[in-house]
């Protein structure tokens, strides 16, 4: 977390999604604030200027021509963009996953939404009441809570003083942090060089799609042997308004540097939009690192599944120089079906790449996650800890795949993949992919299963814990090598995101 | 402090208790003994309300409440503490971790603070030494990877640090050797008082010239068919349960 960012008194709270970018500030004192910001229009460009509308419905290459148009790009990004309009086209949707895709209706989705949130709901009473009971126990205030649920608010307020503290504090440094609109603009040799060139605009038919329509997203640059000073997230990249369900981020660490990024927001976000297409592509050269944390809590859908966010994120980083070191963490709680595998090209020697993960499913919701650890250059380390958690009708699948190449002398992998059931109508599957070419790697995979066990719960009941507070300390302790992780207060929140995640899971 | 009577209870169609009868006053110490299946351990699963054991009759006063009427954190809550037969791991929950939530949500319970870390630490170190218990098992996963002897110990160390009014002792001295039965039984005896009592389960009188009892129950087919002083152990030990048996099927028939 950065250091302190707003006078004492004052209670802090941030989102940093893909989708709605914000920061509000519940001041205790909150009056004078308040008036400050809520009529305050953005100063420092953080938002693209745009007229307000929305592109029609549907996909074709009028509207990568409208979305380029309205973002005032230059011609080499919208080449790029009809390039993977083209290769989105060619690609059929993949059909190996575990469980039943969704017919996505391409054509049926606005582009290009107009930058101001929408409401969704008139008032309180319109949102699903297991929502908003979930924001009472995470203790967000009401004012909060129906930007979250997508009530219309009177006043969105956001600091833009914090951002500019941390914006002069990050460029004392030669830190590049801002809207990809943004630097595309201002840095467009880095974006022509970095954009694409890990997660290719033809990758998969999701990562085709997001090169296609993208709007908007975030970029971080860390100059060689800079050690970013505190954790940077969106959150004080201040953007009220969505950036839609096409998000895009480019992290390059140049050598010898460092930064870790966290994504995502412990409470509970809804969207409109049903199908999220994200891209996020990490740079590290030379003894550079990078460490990205995502939270990732959407909606999950009412009890049955209804209204949940499909979330097809294609996530790669890639260690371009030697000693150079990429670290993926993620909790997972929400969305109706979750489908990522964060992974890592370890191409630099001696480079070394991780992956820690909860994932939790109840309910109907879908987790078919895991990670790729691609061994390329000689002495090259990967590690993998995931762990699942599902409860309810949940069905929650590891998938991972470890390559390594021909070059890769003595490359290792160490993964650890287990499973936690609670109940008897949740599903866990491992879908362990092994390929090495080299006979000198050493290759290590564990798994296991276990359940919660009313003996468990029993224990923890007869030393005076309830079953509530005993699912938590057990779901917790299950956890706690991922959670260990995540930056402090992260982790304090997950902690407690798990806790009220999994509340009335057991008997 | 706690008076059973006439309990029957039954775990899914079969009847376990068939009417116990025990009074248990404070400063007490009772030895529960009976041969395999006669429901010693279902005694103690009943009377800290384990699912699956349906009470079908009678009343269990503890300290004048009615025991039964309560859920089994806060039968714990008030007072009652069972050493688990067969003590459950639970993997990353750090034994330590583990006794503060317990011990603050006792103190909850009865409208006092959380214990405060250095005073809890405190505790900690002071009970860790009156039970003889190893400093390094205290911040490992609670129970993962212990063996049985060190089990039973945190067992006892958690009886300490909880210092609850009523403790059930369920089979603690099986798996024990000798070494292990005597720092456990020395935990056990320093902390008998005044004010607390315990029910001590065993197979075995071994138990019992460490942990000397005031009363021997024997229980024998969900019935405690035999009462006695301390003595009443020696006898089951020199002539086996046979001869107990026998007057229960005269009496039956």
């Amino acid at each position: 977390m950065p250091a302190e960012p707003v006078a004492a008194g004052k209670v802090f709270r941030y989102s940093f999604g893909s989708l709605g970018q914000y920061i509000i500030i519940m001041a205790n004192n909150s009056a004078d604030i308040l008036e400050e910001y809520s009529d305050k229009e953005y100063e420092f460009g953080f938002v693209t200027d745009i007229e307000m509308d929305i592109a029609p419905r549907g996909l074709n290459e009028d509207t990568i021509h409208f979305i380029s148009t309205k973002k005032k790009e230059p011609q080499w990004l919208l080449d790029w963009r009809l390039k993977a309009y083209q290769s989105f086209l060619k690609q059929p949707e993949p059909h190996w996953q575990n469980f039943e895709l969704p017919k996505i209706d391409f054509q049926d989705i606005s582009y290009y939404a107009a930058p101001k949130s929408r409401a969704k709901y008139k008032d309180m009473n319109e949102v699903d009441p297991e929502l908003i009971a979930t924001f009472e126990k995470l203790g967000i205030p009401l004012s909060e809570q129906k930007i979250l649920a997508g009530v219309a608010v009177d006043a969105v307020f956001d600091s833009v003083s914090v951002a500019t503290t941390f914006k002069e504090t990050l460029k004392e440094q030669g830190i590049i942090f801002s809207s990809i609109s943004e630097a595309v603009k201002e840095h467009p040799e880095l974006i022509q060089k970095y954009l694409g060139s890990v997660v290719p605009h033809s990758d998969n038919i999701y990562a085709a799609l997001n090169a296609a329509v993208f709007s908007d997203g975030s970029f971080v640059y860390i100059p060689k042997g800079v050690r970013c000073p505190m954790e940077l997230s969106t959150y004080f990249r201040i953007n009220s308004e969505n950036t839609g369900q096409f998000e895009r981020t480019l992290i390059i660490a140049d050598e010898g540097s460092y930064v870790s990024y966290l994504e995502g927001c412990t409470a509970p976000k809804r969207d409109e939009n049903q199908m999220h297409a994200a891209v996020v592509e990490l740079v590290a050269l030379e003894n550079a690192e990078i460490k990205y944390s995502t939270v990732q809590n959407w909606y999950p859908g009412d009890k049955e599944g209804k209204g949940g966010i499909y979330n097809f994120v294609t996530k790669r980083g890639v260690c371009r120089g030697a000693h150079a070191k990429i670290s993926w963490t993620q909790v997972e709680t929400g969305s109706a079906i979750t489908w990522k595998y964060p992974s890592v090209i370890l191409q630099g020697d001696y480079s070394s790449g991780e992956f820690y993960s909860v994932a939790v499913t109840k309910n109907k919701q879908i987790a078919d996650t895991g990670t790729k650890m691609y061994h390329i250059g000689k002495g090259t380390k990967s590690r993998i800890i995931s762990k699942g958690i599902s409860a309810g009708e949940g069905q929650n699948s590891y998938r991972g795949l470890v390559q390594v190449g021909s070059k890769a002398e003595n490359a290792r992998n160490f993964t650890q993949c287990d499973s936690l059931l609670i109940g008897d109508r949740c599903g866990a599957h491992t879908f362990p992919y092994i390929e090495s070419k080299n006979k000198s790697a050493t290759i290590e995979h564990e798994a296991t299963t276990s359940k919660i066990g009313e003996d468990q719960i029993f224990y923890l009941n007869q030393r005076g814990i309830d079953t509530e507070k005993a699912v938590a300390l057990i779901v917790n302790g299950y956890a706690k090598e991922v959670l260990n992780q995540l930056p402090m207060e992260f982790a304090v929140e997950a902690q407690k995101l798990l806790s009220i995640t999994l509340e009335g899971s057991v008997g | 402090m706690l008076s059973i009577k006439n309990l029957q209870a039954k775990v899914e169609d079969k009847q376990i208790l068939k009417g116990i009868n025990l009074q248990v006053n404070a400063g007490e110490v009772h030895a529960i003994m009976g041969p395999n299946g006669s429901g010693k351990s279902s005694l103690a699963s009943v009377l800290t309300g384990r699912e699956n054991f349906e009470v079908t009759g009678g009343e269990v006063l503890f300290d004048g409440k009615d025991l039964l009427e309560f859920s089994p954190e806060n039968r714990a809550r008030e007072g009652l503490f069972l050493a688990f037969q067969y003590p459950i791991e639970i993997p990353g929950v750090s034994n330590i971790n583990f006794l503060r939530t317990a011990l603050n949500e006792i103190r909850a319970y009865h409208n006092e603070p959380p214990l405060e870390a250095k005073e809890f630490l405190r505790l900690t170190r002071e009970k860790q030494k009156l039970v003889e218990f190893d400093a390094k098992l205290t911040n490992r996963s609670l129970n993962e990877g212990f063996s049985g002897g060190e089990k039973k110990r945190n067992e006892i160390f958690q009886l300490a640090m909880l210092n609850p009014k009523l403790s059930i002792l369920d089979e603690t001295d099986s798996g024990l050797d000798i070494d292990a039965l005597r720092i456990v039984s020395n935990g056990v005896n320093k902390l008998r008082s005044e004010k607390n009592a315990f029910i001590v389960i065993t197979h075995y009188q071994r138990l019992l010239e460490y942990i000397v009892p005031d009363f021997v129950h024997v229980l024998y087919d969900g019935r405690i068919v035999k009462s006695g002083a301390k003595e009443l152990a020696l006898e089951l030990e020199e002539k086996g349960y046979d001869w107990i048996k026998e007057p229960v099927t005269t009496a039956s028939v």
